[in-house]
């Protein structure tokens, strides 16, 4: 553990790529391989499930610091992490430890089994054993979320620099489905695997947001646009009779996707198709919040898949006849797809249409009315580009629509969390309905520090009232918020639900009264809602 | 004692609290107001505490330099440290607070009662603050900056060897090391901390004019140099710079090829906040009493009740009251951050 802690530590020390790659890569060379596989599961969402309830941990780390389980969680809210709140609040420890990483895991992974009573003891004795940067790893192990700024093709590209293998290759064969248990660093790194698991995905390629003017991609002939869509990207794969379905996140969902199995029937064998798992109905998409539903469940029932069916919409084909054909042009690849998914035919599996435009002007004006097809922009692809791997400038760009915007006048405000912890950050906004103002949505990104530190002074000065951390503040300040979608909910008093809302704006020089209506939020629903 | 909502007292209180700030009304004397007014007394030099426009001041002897040095003509007048001075019958005098050079505590009595007034204040010595001492007292007003239980410290001297380590690791790979610090009392600490066999030690100038002041009140510390264009490039990688927080994104750092940022605040206590600041190496030394010092302080002065201002308040106070003691939270115009981001006023 005390090697892992500092490995953490390293990565936490330092924002130069370079230096993590190499921190990283040293870990790799020295430390021992049971340890080696479980920092690999760990560094590509591999950690396993959670064990104990964090309730649990709260209670039983406050009794342990001796302050009452109210000021833990105060102290919570400040710090903004759990793993680190306990670390912090615990008292310094009595002995030291020297278990390895893979074993903490496996008693972590015991608790599974284990009586509340025995886990307590065992998290409390490994707490007094651990100092404080190992007590915080030892608590993220248990609750996840690192948050090292290490990816995964990081982590890759040091694992590639210790063991000589090519990147792209141990890329390949960190994917699927594995888990330390199942596997060993032998086996999953070392070793050659010519039956390499049927069910591995390509890494995907990604587009950055398009930061060049249309006339410098001239002309315009070279490009082939589609819609871009705001479902989940993912891939199909078809091998051997078996069909898997994989999320960009690298996770398995082909058991949360049943409406799509009927493929498995009508694809041919050997290829992989990169699409979007997009919620469709009665020949149109719905929004990410119907997906949301879909993927926030374990168990898939008659009626949610009556309620928002799920088809892939194909963009891209990158292995036909069992061959990779990332190389090929992407003009190639395409035909080969409209052919297959017209052979398939079955309703699940749509072809992403193609957007025709003789000249930037048309395309620029088929992206206005982005909304009207519930899609969020344009996508231009070179028809001649390969499939390269990760996000890459060049070929490949997005064009999203601007956000919806409405100026609003923040009336809650409540501090932020870690380094923006003496900060009024998170603000409540409303509109105007007759001389009422009903609170629409709550942001809390978008401004710099400086502005942050100005509307806290204002929060101070200005405070109505206060429930728990949360304080009223005379209507006075108004902002401009922007967000990509909107929805009627009934859960929210103002009948709305946006979707990323965040402060696009301080409208210094609007006066509160002249802040938007809800009429005007009604009438932005009624349009894209 | 009696108080309205807030923690306001009534109007017979020894020390009330007015908008101008905490008032003596026996003696007709602020203390640390942050509006003007006619007679103030001064618990230390960090701008939230001294503030400019008063009719005449009151300080320590140790802090009489700086406050000058920064508020320029006033008419102040100044006590050692334990010396007992009367304004109309109330009997005041500055006890040490331990937070920086020349800060002070106000002790009040009147009549039998007394008051403390905290200022700034941490509990363990660090050789040039002068050690905090707990004064008996019926009343406390503490600050509680860092008053929740995740921030607690640990020996400056384990601190300061920790950042003599990075200092010489970077100069064996050739890195230049630019702490930054706050130029009145967190860079003077430093400076009497770090291993001068080491290295030389370069300032920006605002740290540098503040050590020369801190200097002129007979604390000796390490000859360090201003960095100016006139160094040579050569000994960047050998040297430590000891720079203000705001200067670290200027074009002032250019000069340095290879660097390693590293800042020493209490702040850097949280994970969040040494990711967030695109630091190297974040070194957790606080001028502020950490949780247990806190406590202990209030434990110690054996204060029946006790207000408290700057940070956490209505969390501390709350972990005071269920500890049977009377608390309240005096909303003070005190700078949030602690001293810490109002100095960035003094130095930048
Ligand atoms: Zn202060
Ligand atoms: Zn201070």
């Amino acid at each position: 553990m005390k090697r892992f802690a500092a490995l953490v530590q390293a990565l936490d020390e330092t924002t130069k790529t370079n230096a993590k790659v190499s921190a990283l890569a040293t870990y790799f060379m020295t430390a021992p391989d049971r340890d080696k596989l479980w920092t690999i599961a760990l560094l590509s969402h591999r950690r396993p499930r959670r064990t104990i309830k964090t309730s649990l941990m709260r209670e039983w780390a406050a009794e342990l610091a001796e302050v009452p389980l109210w000021l833990f969680e105060e102290s919570y809210h400040v710090v903004g992490d759990l793993a680190e709140t306990i670390a912090l609040v615990l008292p310094k420890p009595s002995r030291e430890s020297d278990t390895s990483l893979a074993d903490w895991l496996a008693l972590i992974q015991s608790w599974r089994e284990k009586e509340d009573v025995v886990k307590k003891e065992e998290i409390c004795h490994a707490w007094t054993s651990l100092n404080h940067r190992e007590r915080f790893v030892f608590n993220k192990l248990i609750t996840g979320g690192f948050r090292l700024g290490v990816s995964q093709k990081l982590m890759t590209r040091a694992l590639a620099k210790a063991t000589e293998i090519d990147e792209s290759i141990l890329a390949h064969r960190l994917m699927g489905d594995w888990s330390p248990q199942s596997t060993t660093f032998e086996e999953l790194i070392l070793s050659e695997n010519p039956a390499d698991a049927l069910s591995k995905p390509y890494p995907f390629y990604l587009a950055y947001a398009l930061d060049a003017s249309l006339e410098s991609l001239d002309p315009p002939g070279d490009w082939q646009a589609e819609r871009k869509w705001d479902g989940i990207r993912g891939q199909v794969i078809k091998r051997a009779g078996s069909l898997f379905i994989w999320s960009r996140g690298e996770e398995l969902m082909t058991d949360r996707f049943p409406e799509l199995h009927a493929m498995a029937e009508t694809l041919p064998d050997g290829v992989v198709v990169d699409g979007e798992l997009l919620p469709y109905k009665e020949g149109r998409p719905m929004t990410f919040q119907h997906l949301q539903t879909r993927i926030g469940r374990k168990k898939v029932t008659k009626t949610i898949l009556e309620k928002v069916p799920v088809v892939l919409v194909a963009y891209d084909l990158l292995e036909y006849g069992g061959a990779d054909i990332r190389a090929k042009p992407l003009s190639e690849r395409r035909s080969l797809l409209e052919d297959i998914v017209k052979k398939a035919n079955v309703p699940s599996l749509l072809i992403s249409e193609l957007v025709p435009f003789g000249n930037w002007g048309v395309l620029t004006q088929e992206r206005e009315n982005s909304r009207e097809h519930a899609s969020e922009g344009i996508m231009l692809k070179r028809k001649d580009s390969p499939y390269l791997v990760g996000r890459k400038r060049g070929a490949w760009w997005k064009w999203k629509i601007d956000p919806l915007v409405i100026d609003a006048v923040m009336i809650y405000a409540q501090q932020g969390h870690g380094r923006r912890a003496n900060l009024f950050t998170d603000y409540t906004f409303a509109v105007w309905s007759g001389d009422q103002l009903v609170p629409f949505a709550k942001a809390y990104s978008g401004l710099t520090d400086a502005e942050f530190q100005e509307i806290t002074t204002f929060v101070r000065r200005n405070t109505l009232d206060r429930f728990g951390p949360v304080r009223s503040v005379k209507p006075h300040l108004v902002f401009e918020i922007a967000f990509e979608g909107i929805q009627a909910s009934k859960r929210h008093k103002s009948g709305v639900a946006l979707r990323f809302p965040r402060m696009s704006r301080w409208r210094k020089d609007k006066h509160p009264k002249e802040a938007n209506t809800l009429e005007d939020l009604n009438a932005i629903l009624a349009l894209y809602g | 004692m009696q108080t309205s909502a807030e923690g306001y007292l009534c109007t017979m209180a020894l020390v009330q609290f007015r908008p101008e700030g905490f008032y003596v009304p026996a003696a007709d004397v602020y203390i640390d107001p942050w509006r003007k007014v006619e007679r103030a007394i001064i618990t230390h030099g960090h701008a939230d505490h001294s503030r400019w426009g008063h009719g005449s001041y009151v300080c320590s002897a140790l802090s009489e330099p700086i406050i000058r040095h920064r508020l320029g003509k006033i008419k102040l007048n100044s006590y050692d440290y334990g010396d007992t001075f009367s304004v109309r019958g109330v009997k005041f005098s500055l006890i040490p607070a331990g937070h920086i050079v020349g800060s002070a505590q106000v002790r009040i009595e009147h009549k039998g009662e007394v008051w403390v007034i905290s200022g700034d204040y941490k509990v363990e010595d660090d050789g040039i603050s002068g050690a905090f001492e707990p004064v008996p007292c019926h009343t406390f007003i503490s600050e509680c900056t860092f008053g929740l239980p995740v921030y607690n410290w640990l020996p400056q001297k384990q601190v300061l060897s920790e950042i003599n380590a990075w200092w010489r690791e970077n100069q064996e790979n050739g890195v230049t090391s630019v702490l930054t610090a706050y130029s009145l009392g967190k860079a003077q600490r430093l400076l009497a901390g770090l291993d001068t066999d080491i290295g030389p030690i370069f300032t920006h100038g605002a740290i540098e004019e503040m050590t020369q002041v801190i200097r002129r009140s007979g604390l000796s510390l390490p000859a360090t140099r201003q960095l100016t264009d006139d160094v040579r490039k050569a000994d960047l990688p050998l040297a430590l710079v000891l720079t203000p927080p705001g200067a670290t994104g200027t074009a002032w750092m250019r000069r340095f090829k290879k660097v390693s940022i590293a800042s020493a605040s209490g702040w850097m206590q949280l994970r969040g906040t040494r990711r967030r600041g695109s630091l190297d190496r974040g070194f957790v030394l606080s001028d502020h009493a950490d949780w247990d010092g806190l406590n202990l302080a209030i434990q110690a002065t054996g204060a029946e009740n006790v207000y408290v201002t700057h940070g956490y308040t209505h969390v501390f106070a709350r972990w005071l009251k269920s500890k049977g003691i009377n608390a309240g939270v005096v909303e003070t115009q005190f700078s949030n951050d602690g001293n810490e981001a109002s100095d960035q006023l003094v130095s930048s």
